[in-house]
């Protein structure tokens, strides 16, 4: 096989999952629980023998940017995340802007770490903050506080830090458009490069699915729900971040590169467990059961992606950003169907690029249907 | 079998309530005939159908013969009909009734006596048949037996106190029941040498045979070859094969003659031609006079039967045209309705000869389908005299056409426990009906008399009967007459479009009330959409009530990233085959469930 010289090779992202946590949300459903240290120590270990028993793609792609996402990747050692950033280092080819993110709880970090993380190249922290309100906080059976997070995010800028982001969660069981605004408030005199703001989803399955799936008159209305996302993307927004997704607002240049990667079907390893990867159009997902991944068996599912898949999913998940896609070559195919939605005033044509217009962003999941066949 | 002894034939048939015990004890007098062993028996022999054993009802008549040793050492021939149980198959029942010379009546020992048990046994007794009387169950703790023979005479005025005590579960008792139907019920007459005369109380299609036969032979005898005419449809066929009723098989024999029970086959092709309750006679010595009591079936309830997939419409169809082949009750006309698309109006006998026939469709034809609201047929008179049978509310003349409309009014007997006859009055006077009277049958139980529209009943009555009985209510009808009435015809409008498929006619005063139920109901059915969709009933062109489905508000998923991109797609595809599922009116798409949502107004709200 001829080796790619660096600069002909494709661009990968890569991402590395920790499915520990010190205490699981009320309104999680990510692959995540409470471990022990040893059993925390034995998956790095089978995590990194994944890493390396991939060295086929290192010749095919150059790393554009990495993300430990959880379960909670700083409750792991620094060393631990450090030694893994330094095996994919070891084992791929890494840009020289390569976006390193480590997601962070603010009760898991302390300064050290932080130093650590930058030591190791990490340049990029996402901290899971979800609400200003030390109540909302409790509700949501978040174990950290505001003074925590402050402490914990002055910390991160200490440690050199210049690309902070901050998920914020809305339409909480209780909130009300002021509590939201007052949480925005608070994030916003402390300046991060990005804020995802999601609001919230109940997922079958959780505490949450158990006390809300059933009665919905104990969260916002639909009506609040969407005011409070339109305060949020209007306050942002004055105050100079880009909505660039339907959740997700930065400061121009400091869009997450690897989460945008997702909605451009850019291809992606994912490493640990449970994990997904997609490469030239084949979506595996790792083996989801801990046990079996602690013995070394990875054996997930794996999915071929037929040019029909690739046309849905390069809408599905493209009209996610605000400057949607480039129609291109499927204009013809879904003629009618763009042309219905126009008129619907459900989508919109931009400089040659078809996107949601405010009112398709509510009723995404409806636009975004009509592209599957 | 060339001779039989006519004194060693028993023809009977059992009547019971639902629920009483008709089948089970059917199943046992088979059993201990020895016609098979317990173990062949699977129970319910009689009940053919996966959907009546399922249901605990028999829908098509059956009927089996018997070899009985009795206790006098002769043996006896039993030829056991076995009636449907239900009000919409009172006719089947009643010429299942003419093929007998006795009945054995079924009442339960804990239930006592109920209005069907009534009305079955006054169409026996109508029939001039031996009614010998069987107290079931009598292995309940809740069994008086001594009070259900008591009731038995008093109310019916037959001889119950030697009715033999049973359970036809356990099989306790059943031999005295034998023995009784030996000794009460009255050996057939008529002359085997006389003119052919037999009456057809079923008919079945099978593939290989054609049009199986099942009559009862009055007078004389028919055997191969014998040229054979029906009576009322003049269709006319040459004895291919007669022969009797195994249990679930038809065994050939020489001839049938006067006194038997039997079925004779002849290359008939439907069972159009052989309707029941004609009389088979020979066309060589024809008989001069039919049987009485022959009558066309006729439908009472229609509704539309749409394929929930319109490119099963041909499937449909053959469907439809293969139950007919057994059931000649079932009607079916091609209809056109702007929201279905293509599809039938199909006629029954009742609501539950509707539901049966949805039922097997679905299951046994493996068929999707969307049902409107079932009416009865309405006389129509225009102003130019013309009178129209309206068996689909879209085909309604313009008011202005109309001179005035008539309705089904059928007589209903509705037994119930004293403490429960207000509420069961007041439920009548709500369905229109006119009160004729009561009877006390004993101090506790009365037998309330009213005259109800037919359309006041098909749907719900008999649920709204059980829930304000608590389930002690009973309930028979009779079809009476047409009446004049003040009826409307009820239209659903769903984003200011018109909805043929749910426009149904309804009594001038209780427009209101239905129209608003409706809305409401499809409120809760239409789901909402990008914009806000009105619903609205309508009378003449007139809104009589409104509801909204508010427009969609929110439907967005707030995360998508790597790990979760199959999910959330297989989410918003179930959430788009969900879609492809309703129909499309305008541009609101409505679940086919809705279309039968007018069935399911509730009576209390």
């Amino acid at each position: 096989m001829i080796k790619n010289s660096d600069n002909m090779k494709k661009p990968l992202e890569i991402y590395v999952h920790i499915p520990f946590c010190i205490r699981k949300c009320a309104y999680c459903d990510f692959l995540s629980a409470p471990a022990e240290r040893e059993v925390q120590e034995a998956y790095v270990e089978k995590l990194l023998e994944e890493i390396r028993r991939s060295e086929e793609l290192s010749g095919e792609y150059n790393v554009q940017t990495v993300f430990f996402g959880g379960g909670t990747p700083s409750i792991l050692k620094g060393e631990q995340i450090c030694r893994i950033v330094e095996i994919l280092r070891q084992q791929f080819v890494f840009l020289n802007d390569t976006e390193i993110t480590v997601e962070v709880n603010p009760e898991t970090a302390d300064g050290e770490k932080f130093l650590q993380y930058h030591e190791a190249g990490v340049n990029r922290i996402s901290f899971g903050l979800q609400s200003a309100d030390d109540r909302e906080l409790k509700l949501l059976g978040r174990i950290h506080t505001w003074e925590q997070f402050l402490e914990s995010y002055s910390m991160a800028r200490g440690a050199g830090f210049q690309n902070i982001n901050i998920d914020l969660m809305s339409a909480l069981p209780g909130q009300t458009a002021g509590n939201m605004r007052k949480t925005l408030e608070q994030v916003l005199t402390l300046l991060p490069e990005h804020i995802s703001a999601y609001s919230l989803m109940i997922e079958e399955g959780t505490p949450f699915y158990g006390r809300y799936g059933e009665h919905p008159e104990l969260l916002p209305s639909e009506d609040e729900e969407r005011q409070m996302y339109y305060d949020i993307r209007d306050r942002l927004c004055a105050d100079g971040y880009v909505r660039y997704e339907i959740s997700n607002y930065a400061r121009p240049g400091y869009e997450c590169r690897h989460n945008l990667g997702y909605w451009e079907r850019t291809d992606y390893r994912g490493y640990g467990l449970g994990a997904a990867s997609l490469l030239d159009n084949v979506r595996y997902t790792n083996q989801t059961e801990l046990s079996e991944y602690l013995k070394g068996s990875l054996k997930g599912t794996e999915e071929r992606l037929d040019s029909r898949a690739v046309r849905e999913e390069y809408f599905f998940l493209g009209l996610r950003k605000t400057e949607g896609v480039s129609p291109g070559m499927y204009r013809e195919y879904y003629k009618e169907l763009i042309e219905k939605l126009q008129v619907q005033q459900l989508l919109e044509e931009k400089k040659g690029r078809l996107c949601l217009t405010d009112r398709g962003v509510d009723v995404s999941n409806y636009v975004l249907a009509q592209f599957l066949n | 079998m060339a001779f039989v002894d006519q004194s060693k034939i028993r023809n009977f048939c059992i009547v019971a309530h639902i629920d009483h015990g008709k089948s089970t004890l059917a199943d046992r007098i088979i059993e201990k005939t020895g016609l098979l062993t317990s173990r062949e028996m699977q129970s319910q022999v009689l009940d053919n159908m996966d959907l009546e054993r399922e249901r605990g009802i028999t829908i098509k008549a059956q009927t089996v013969r018997t070899v009985y040793r009795a206790q006098d050492g002769e043996e006896y021939i039993f030829n056991l009909i076995d009636t449907p149980g239900h009000v919409d198959f009172n006719y089947e029942v009643s010429r299942s009734l003419a093929a007998c010379d006795g009945a054995i009546l079924v009442v339960d020992a804990a239930q006592g006596i109920e209005a069907q048990t009534l009305a079955n046994v006054y169409l026996a007794l109508d029939h001039n048949l031996d009614v010998m009387p069987v107290i079931n169950k009598i292995d309940l703790p809740s069994a008086e037996p001594q009070r259900v023979m008591d009731e038995i005479e008093d109310v019916i005025g037959i001889e119950a106190q030697d009715a033999p005590l049973i359970s036809a579960k356990t099989g306790q008792n059943v031999d005295e029941v034998l023995e009784q139907i030996v000794k009460r019920i009255p050996a057939p007459g008529g002359s085997p040498d006389a003119p052919l005369q037999a009456l057809i109380f079923d008919s079945v299609y099978d593939p290989y045979k054609g049009v199986i036969i099942f009559c009862r032979i009055k007078e004389g005898t028919v055997r191969k070859g014998t040229p054979i005419q029906m009576m009322a449809t003049k269709a006319e066929a040459d004895v291919v094969e007669v022969g009797y009723f195994g249990a679930g098989q038809f065994i050939p024999c020489e001839e049938l003659s006067a006194g038997m029970v039997g079925y004779i086959t002849g290359s008939i092709k439907n069972v159009k031609d052989t309707r029941v309750g004609d009389t088979v006679t020979d066309r060589s010595n024809p008989c001069t006079e039919p049987l009485p009591g022959y009558k066309k079936v006729q439908s009472m309830v229609y509704c539309g039967l749409y394929p929930a997939d319109g490119a099963k419409y041909p499937d449909l169809r053959d469907a439809l045209e293969k139950l007919q082949l057994n059931d000649a009750a079932l009607q079916f006309e091609p209809e056109t309705s702007i929201a279905l698309g293509f599809g039938f109006r199909c006629g029954f006998l009742g609501l539950l000869h509707l539901e049966i026939i949805q039922e097997r469709l679905e299951r046994e034809y493996n068929l999707d389908l969307v049902t409107t609201a079932p009416g009865v047929i309405y006389r129509v008179h225009k102003s130019n005299g013309e009178m129209i049978e309206l068996t689909n509310p879209s085909n309604l003349p313009d008011p202005s056409e109309i001179e005035y409309m008539e309705e089904p009014i059928v007589s209903a007997e509705i037994m119930v426990t004293t403490e429960f006859i207000g509420s069961i009055m007041e439920l009548c006077q709500e369905r229109r009906g006119i009160y004729l009277g009561m009877e006390y049958m004993e101090e506790t139980r009365a037998l309330l008399k009213y005259d109800l529209p037919l359309n006041e009943i098909i749907y719900d009555f008999f649920d709204a009967l059980k829930s304000r009985s608590r389930g002690y209510a009973s309930f028979d009808y009779d079809f009476k007459g047409y009446v004049q009435s003040e009826l409307v015809k009820l239209d659903i409008l769903i984003n200011r479009e018109e909805v043929d498929a749910l426009s149904f006619i309804v009594h001038g005063a209780s427009a209101y009330d239905r129209g608003r139920k409706m809305c409401e109901k499809l409120k809760d059915e239409i789901p909402r959409h990008l914009f806000e969709i009105p619903i609205q009933a309508a009378v003449g062109g007139k809104i009589i009530a409104r509801e909204t489905v508010k427009a969609m508000r929110k439907d967005v998923l707030a995360k998508c990233y790597g790990g979760d991109i199959t999910r959330k797609r297989k989410l918003l595809e179930k959430q788009k085959e969900g879609k492809k599922r309703m129909r499309q009116i305008g541009n609101v798409e409505i679940p086919q469930k809705a279309f039968m949502s007018v069935l399911k107004l509730d009576d209390k709200k």
